[in-house]
């Protein structure tokens, strides 16, 4: 009878190591699978027109990709608490013209009106963090009125009139259209992103923070529970997911020579729905930062590829639509089918 | 004196309009497994919030080895070396199992960086002390249940615990891991550690425990010498109060008609071969400890759950139901135990509640009736005396017993022939339970048929005319009214209907000596 009990026990264990490998193909598989797709649609438009595979129309695809690219690493935070950021994109907004404000009217040094816009963001993402996790607003709502006062704040302290920055020395060279790496034809604000996107990928797995950010998500009591203190962190988190609102900001002012006080709104969409299409789960617990990067650049490819084959605007808003749908339906599936 | 490793006494604890325990004691010794037994309800849950700091005693005395302590939150629970394994899991489902094990103690490098590999290494060392096969890098989510748990314990060992509490650790396990686990609390066990070990498993109990303190209604009952005594002497100590002489049922006879018929039924988790008919104007009780599959059979009856084997058959006819709509339009109707979050709209008023089932009944060309809906509800509030100022009353506002009342009213609109009632009086305060009581007397003597499912012997013994007892997934025995007690019940209750490959130790001292 212990004979046949070793036996069972042996095949159970047989049988776990089993389910463990399958687990860990999947996920890897995952990752693949959207890299596979941004590959595919790369190949399609190259193939569907000439022009789209030329190292110009690349490097600006990669360049569109920047700003919603910052916004959406920073909200990937928020979203695998189980949170929402709405005020991204105004935020982003409001931190352009502070950075614009701070360079001109204030007269700082270019480098330190840079530090004080990316602070500036992380000021935004603390105070949703405050709203969230001490007075228990739920995110939707607090970053939507947060929405609401960025967007009219930047209007406010620009006078509603565009801030030029063309009077700071070297600041769109350095800060976005400048070409550091001789030879290529890549801008600066795209190494910038991915310098960013490296900085986010260590916290999110190799920092404490990561760690407490997938716990929230996952099961934010239990983690109570453990003796973690989910507002400390909580508040952090928000605060991390504003500094890369911050620099977005910082970026799109460089980008432009000038900040837009009036652009912004619809921008946490696009970049909400990078992180949905890079596997990130709105429920929280699960997602990446390298998903959110393939996320973000299958977004501007779509954009990039559609208007070269001369798809009319409209048209290229409904196969975004698509893809989001699409993608997330998918990714349920493959949940659905792991659980079984 | 001091020899005690854990002394409570004294303890009182209430909640508004309950009062959990009184005068509540306990004695834990240096290596002694002590099994805590009381029925549901009787308070162990309660207690063992209060030595895990989850709540607050409002007077009472703890003793650690003789010291006096104030267990002021969870965390300083833990300091003081008390860990407790929740009935259910406190896990991270997308960590991996030695991320959910450290969490919020995870080894760093340099203050913000984790170390993986120190953190699995760890956790490695964790499972070689204490003997449990897991992959510290496994999700946590893609574990089975029974490894789940495991992960709790190992969670709980964790942290040099002194005093172990598992509140039924075993109710997810099969037989082998039932041992390993025993295993792993006989290596914990020494000179400075003791377990608590609720259960409802008696068998277990026979194994593993040295001592069984019983507790009843809030109140410590008796501590026995696990050797020394019986499986029925527990039970009777459990079960302890007299059942007075007019708690029976009246003397209804129901008809021969069967009504629903049973046959195999299975479902993929938990149920096993069940078989039962329920006959015209009768009601069936179904006792049995918690998750025990009482409630799985009434949810995979009215389709909420799905089957993967076996047959209903209303009124002789087969059936397939796949959702509650069906079962609704089949006259089937399941009032949940959980009425607040699934049987009643909180925030909308007595009629909507009353019409919702059948407002196809109450709408011509889709546009309700208002008026339709506000006089059946009337007739419903006289008859099932429904305590309301008007029909406009938002639902929240009543008392559970008239929010019971509605939800039963909604399917007595619907003209459901078949209700399942599942704990039909839990939060209920003594005065609106008879109503109910009385409620469902007529409505079997009206020709309704009831399945009445409740953890309440009392209340099962006095309303049923048969008791249909469930044990682990699987139907272990029917008592008729006349030949069913407590004892009985109990008995049926916490068969272990699986095969026994537990045995008793001959002496757990000897046993540990060995380790």
């Amino acid at each position: 009878m212990t004979l046949t009990k070793d036996a069972a026990q042996a095949a159970q264990i047989a049988s776990n190591k089993k389910s463990e490998m399958n687990t860990r193909l999947r996920a890897s598989f995952q990752q693949l699978l959207a890299f596979a797709s941004l590959l595919a649609l790369v190949l399609f438009f190259s193939v569907a027109n000439a022009n789209f595979y030329q190292a110009a129309n690349l490097s600006n695809i990669l360049l569109s990709t920047v700003v919603t690219g910052l916004l959406a690493l920073g909200t990937t935070f928020v979203i695998i608490t189980g949170g929402i950021d709405l005020s991204i994109g105004t935020g982003m907004t409001l931190c352009s013209v502070m950075t614009a404000v701070f360079m001109t009217q204030m007269g700082m040094p270019m480098i330190v009106g840079v530090l004080c816009g990316v602070l500036f963001g992380a000021l935004m993402g603390g105070i949703n963090g405050f709203l969230v996790a001490v007075m228990k607003i739920p995110p939707f709502i607090a970053t939507l009125a947060m929405m609401m006062v960025a967007a009219g704040l930047a209007l406010v302290i620009s006078g509603t009139k565009p801030v030029y920055t063309t009077e700071v020395e070297g600041f769109q060279k350095i800060f976005a259209l400048g070409k550091s790496i001789p030879g290529l034809v890549i801008p600066n604000a795209v190494f910038i992103l991915f310098a960013a996107a490296v900085v986010a990928g260590l916290l999110l797995s190799k920092t404490v923070l990561g760690r407490y950010t997938y716990s929230i998500g996952s099961n934010e009591a239990a983690t109570a529970l453990s003796g973690v203190n989910v507002t400390k962190w909580t508040v952090l988190i928000y605060t991390v997911a504003g500094t890369f609102t911050g620099l977005a900001g910082v970026i799109a002012t460089a980008r432009l020579n000038s900040a837009q006080p009036a652009g912004g709104a619809g921008l946490e969409l696009q970049a909400i729905a990078a992180v949905v299409i890079g596997g990130t789960s709105l429920a929280g617990g699960k997602g990446s930062i390298i998903g959110t990067v393939i996320g973000a650049l299958i977004m501007s490819v779509l954009t990039n590829g559609l208007s070269i084959m001369s798809i009319p605007q409209e048209w290229q808003q409904v196969a975004v639509g698509v893809v989001i749908l699409l993608a997330v339906y998918l990714d349920m599936m493959r949940r659905k089918k792991a659980a079984n | 004196m001091s020899n005690q490793l854990l002394r409570i006494s004294g303890v009182n604890k209430s909640f508004p309009g309950v009062k959990a325990l009184s005068e509540m004691q306990l004695e834990l010794g240096h290596n002694e497994v002590l099994a805590l037994v009381g029925e549901n309800g009787a308070g162990k849950s309660t207690l063992m919030k209060l030595l895990s700091g989850i709540y607050v005693p409002d007077s009472g005395t703890f003793e650690i080895d003789g010291e006096p302590v104030n267990i002021n939150g969870t965390k300083h629970a833990q300091e003081l070396g008390i860990s407790i394994i929740h009935q259910e899991f406190n896990l991270m489902a997308d960590l991996t199992v030695a991320q959910n094990i450290y969490i919020g103690r995870e080894p760093r490098v340099g203050g913000l960086f984790l170390s993986e590999r120190a953190l699995n290494r760890k956790a490695r060392l964790l499972f070689d002390r204490i003997n449990i096969d897991l992959d510290p890098k496994a999700r946590v989510g893609d574990l089975t249940v029974a490894k789940q748990q495991m992960v709790e314990i190992a969670k709980a060992l964790s942290y040099k615990s002194r005093i172990l509490i598992m509140d039924e650790p075993t109710a997810a396990l099969n037989d082998a891991e039932v041992a390993t686990l025993h295993d792993l609390i006989r290596n914990f066990t020494n000179e400075k550690t003791g377990v608590i070990y609720i259960s409802h498993r008696m068998d277990e109990l026979k194994a593993i425990s040295n001592r069984i303190t019983v507790i009843r209604d809030g109140e410590y009952i008796d501590t026995v010498g696990t050797a020394e005594t019986t499986m029925r002497e527990v039970i009777n100590l459990m079960v302890g109060r007299e059942i007075s002489g007019n708690q029976r049922p009246e003397p209804t006879t129901p008809s021969n008609d069967v009504v629903l018929k049973v046959s195999g039924l299975s479902t993929k988790s938990l149920l096993r071969d069940i078989n039962f008919e329920l006959h015209k104007g009768e009601i069936l009780g179904f006792a049995g400890l918690m998750g025990a599959g009482r409630t799985e059979i009434a949810r995979a009856i009215v389709g909420a759950d799905s089957i993967s084997a076996g047959t209903i058959e209303l009124n002789g006819k087969p059936v397939k139901i796949s959702n509650p709509a069906v079962a609704a339009s089949l006259g089937v109707g399941y009032l949940s135990e959980d009425r607040k979050h699934l049987g009643l709209l909180l925030e909308r008023d007595v009629k909507d509640n009353i019409a919702l089932s059948s407002l196809k009944m109450f709408s011509r060309m889709g546009v309700l009736d208002n008026k339709a809906m506000k006089s059946t509800a009337s007739t419903y509030i006289d008859k099932l005396r429904i305590k309301t100022p008007s029909s406009g009353q938002i639902a929240k506002n009543l008392s559970g017993g008239n929010q019971q009342k509605i939800v039963i009213a909604k399917w007595l609109v619907k003209d459901c022939d078949v209700l399942i009632f599942d704990e039909p009086t839990r939060g209920i305060d003594v005065g609106a339970k008879e109503e109910i009581y009385a409620l469902l007397n007529d409505l079997v003597a009206q020709g309704k048929s009831i399945i009445m499912i409740s953890s309440e012997l009392p209340e099962v013994l006095r309303l049923s005319h048969r008791i249909a007892v469930m044990s682990a997934g699987r139907l272990t025995g029917f008592l008729s009214n006349a030949e069913a007690n407590q004892e009985n019940i109990m008995e049926l209750a916490t068969q272990n209907s699986g095969s026994s490959v537990l045995t008793p130790l001959p002496t757990s001292s000897a046993q540990r000596s060995t380790t």
